[in-house]
């Protein structure tokens, strides 16, 4: 470390004003501050010093999606030994072979955003912000683990070029960056990223695994769309593994189904979401109220079932295990920058995502799974909630006024 | 009035500094309706050009017998009789087209450019330079408009003008076309691309 912190300092020069290296002094100036803390302190009218800065908060939120990211490589390992017809299933192989399936698309990812932040932040001579860091492992968390690397890379360009500098950077960004990526994907290369062959690899990795031609597994939620159910029992018929077994409830919350890389397991979500609560980075109302509107757009949507729409013949529990649901409220809805500002505005903002999710995921087969979306939405419509809650307020208090004055 | 500004101008600005779509941002709607393929995009270009020019010199030699307050309507007759004079003709010769088409050759009527045009300039110009006035809006916004749909044909369906231009080799090692170029969205994006790159390139335009 110390080798490193005179390797740094040596190098500084060059890239202050006038150095040799001076157009890259904001790649520079990243690197440093992300090894080491920002040289920089405040000089005047700051009476509370904390050492919690935008670095702090996302680095505590990669420590947060680090177990989902874990068990998703294991997942991928054990979705694709299970659909090869292995009856073993040794652990460490299967770890590896899913952190091999996933590292192209988390460096690709890495690579277009960075690329794409460094540029910008040369170009406009401002300091290189950290907000990607996150994104950048968010999306190979949210997408299908064979989706192609071209494709990663064409979305990531353009969630991040029109979705966060064209507003004016971190911070500034209207929805979230890695959910539009995931947007982008899915209504531009509609049938590469859902169906039955794109959630688990097939490909053989540094001789690990099997080759599999033509491999079809579908999530639970896209057996639920293509099932035609009638009833409870057929839905539950209809929800198989890849060998076709039936899925149970354990099953689904502990994540081993197939799905997008790091969001199948709503326990490891659950310890994620953990971490974020017991650092004060996440908001407690937000992830609560999404919980509660799923929970209850689901119990009424198990009340009116009907066969037209089988997903409604999902219990409560199932609804909120599967797909993207719990990941989408931990990880998601709760970003600060896209969500509400004020308390009474996060309930509501937490509790219409829920809401949403539930009721395009059962209410509309063309979308399997509506977290993504009803996220996007409600992104939108944020600044709206925010605007009535504090109109509301000021309207209270003048009353209040108005009626002591008399 | 008329003779300040020369004809040149009259026709050339709408091209690039006071383009109708990315200057003016008017006729959004139909920019975005009706390029998802080039050839719909051409006809259309053509047909908001011809609409135009002529509306704009009908307009221009009756200016001075029409009644201020009746003189919307008297537009909207104008620019109605040519609309179904163009689209009978887009049915006559070129069937397919105008299917694609639809309803946007009727809705040329309700174009911004169109009334915007005829109000701003033709009530109060003579003939030849509102004729101009006419074509250059509608090159105007017939540029615009190809090469949105340019992009999004190209990129949307790996087709221009329905002939196969992505080859087949490109599909079978991975490419694929973009299905989000084909809805509408993207079309906005596109223009505020083109806007953007405008913008850049003439400093002048720029709000600050």
């Amino acid at each position: 470390m110390k080798a490193l912190k005179k390797l740094m300092d040596k190098a500084r020069p060059a890239f202050e004003p006038g150095g040799k290296l001076h157009a890259f002094r904001s790649v520079y100036d990243g690197m440093d501050t992300f090894l080491f803390t920002p040289r920089e302190t405040s000089r005047s009218g700051v009476h509370i010093h904390d050492s919690m800065d935008s670095k702090r908060t996302m680095i505590i939120v990669i420590l947060a999606l680090i177990p989902c990211f874990i068990f998703g490589m294991y997942n991928t390992g054990y979705q694709h030994w299970l659909a090869a017809g292995a009856t073993e299933f040794p652990f460490w192989e299967m770890t590896l072979y899913g952190f091999l399936a996933v590292l192209p698309t988390l460096v690709v990812a890495y690579a277009v955003g960075l690329g794409i932040e460094f540029v910008v932040a040369q170009w406009r001579k401002e300091e290189i912000q950290e907000g990607f860091l996150v994104t950048g492992i968010l999306i190979p968390m949210i997408c299908p683990v064979e989706t192609p690397l071209w494709m990663i890379a064409v979305a990531t360009a353009f969630s991040v070029i029109f979705v966060k500098e064209v507003f004016g950077g971190t911070g500034y960004n209207i929805f979230n960056v890695a959910l539009v990526t995931r947007a982008f994907l899915f209504f531009a290369y509609p049938a590469q990223m859902s169906g039955d062959k794109v959630f688990v690899a097939s490909g053989q990795m540094l001789g690990l695994g099997d080759k599999v031609d033509g491999l079809t597994c579908a999530t639970p939620l896209g057996q639920i769309a293509t099932s035609g159910a009638t009833n409870a029992a057929e839905l539950t018929s209809a929800l198989t593994t890849a060998t076709g077994e039936p899925l149970s409830l354990w099953q689904m919350f502990l994540g081993l189904i197939p799905g997008s890389f790091g969001e199948t397991s709503t326990l490891f979500i659950l310890v994620g979401a953990v971490i974020l609560l017991l650092t004060g980075i996440a908001s407690w109302r937000i992830i609560l109220s999404v919980f509660a509107g799923g929970a209850v757009m689901a119990l009424i949507a198990n009340c009116f079932a009907t066969p037209t729409y089988p997903a409604s013949f999902l219990s409560v529990g199932q609804q909120l295990c599967l797909g993207g649901f719990a990941f989408a409220a931990v990880f998601m809805a709760p970003d600060p920058v896209t969500s509400c500002r004020t308390n009474t505005g996060k309930y509501i903002y937490g509790f219409l995502v829920g809401v949403v999710a539930i009721i395009i995921r059962t209410y509309n087969n063309g979308y399997p799974e509506g977290a993504m979306l009803s996220v996007l939405l409600m992104n939108a419509l944020a600044p709206l909630i925010d605007y009535c809650v504090v109109e509301a307020n000021i309207r209270r208090r003048l009353a209040r006024t108005k009626t002591s004055a008399e | 009035m008329a003779e300040k500004i020369n004809n040149r101008q009259i026709f050339f600005n709408p091209f690039s500094k006071d383009n109708p779509v990315i200057v003016q941002v008017l006729g959004i709607c139909s920019c975005l309706a009706v390029t998802a393929k080039l050839e719909p995009a051409i006809v259309m270009g053509i047909s908001v050009i011809a609409v135009l020019a002529f509306s704009n010199v009908i307009i221009s030699l009756i200016r001075n017998t029409i009644p201020t307050n009746i003189r919307i309507i008297v537009q909207l007759v104008v620019v109605a009789a040519l609309v179904i004079i163009v689209n009978q003709l887009l049915l006559a010769y070129a069937y397919d087209v105008s299917k694609q088409l639809s309803v946007f050759i009727g809705l040329i009527i309700t174009n911004c450019i169109l009334m915007g045009r005829l109000e701003a300039f033709a009530m109060g110009n003579k003939p030849w330079p509102s004729f101009l006035d006419g074509v250059g809006n509608g090159i105007g916004y017939a540029i615009i408009l190809i090469i949105v749909g340019f992009f999004r044909e190209l990129l949307g369906s790996g087709t221009l003008l329905g002939f196969q231009v992505i080859p087949q080799c490109a599909y079978d090692a991975g490419y694929a076309n973009n299905g989000l170029m084909i809805l509408p969205p993207m079309a906005l994006i596109v223009v505020a691309c083109i806007i953007w790159v405008h913008r850049s390139r003439n400093k002048d335009l720029q709000e600050k």
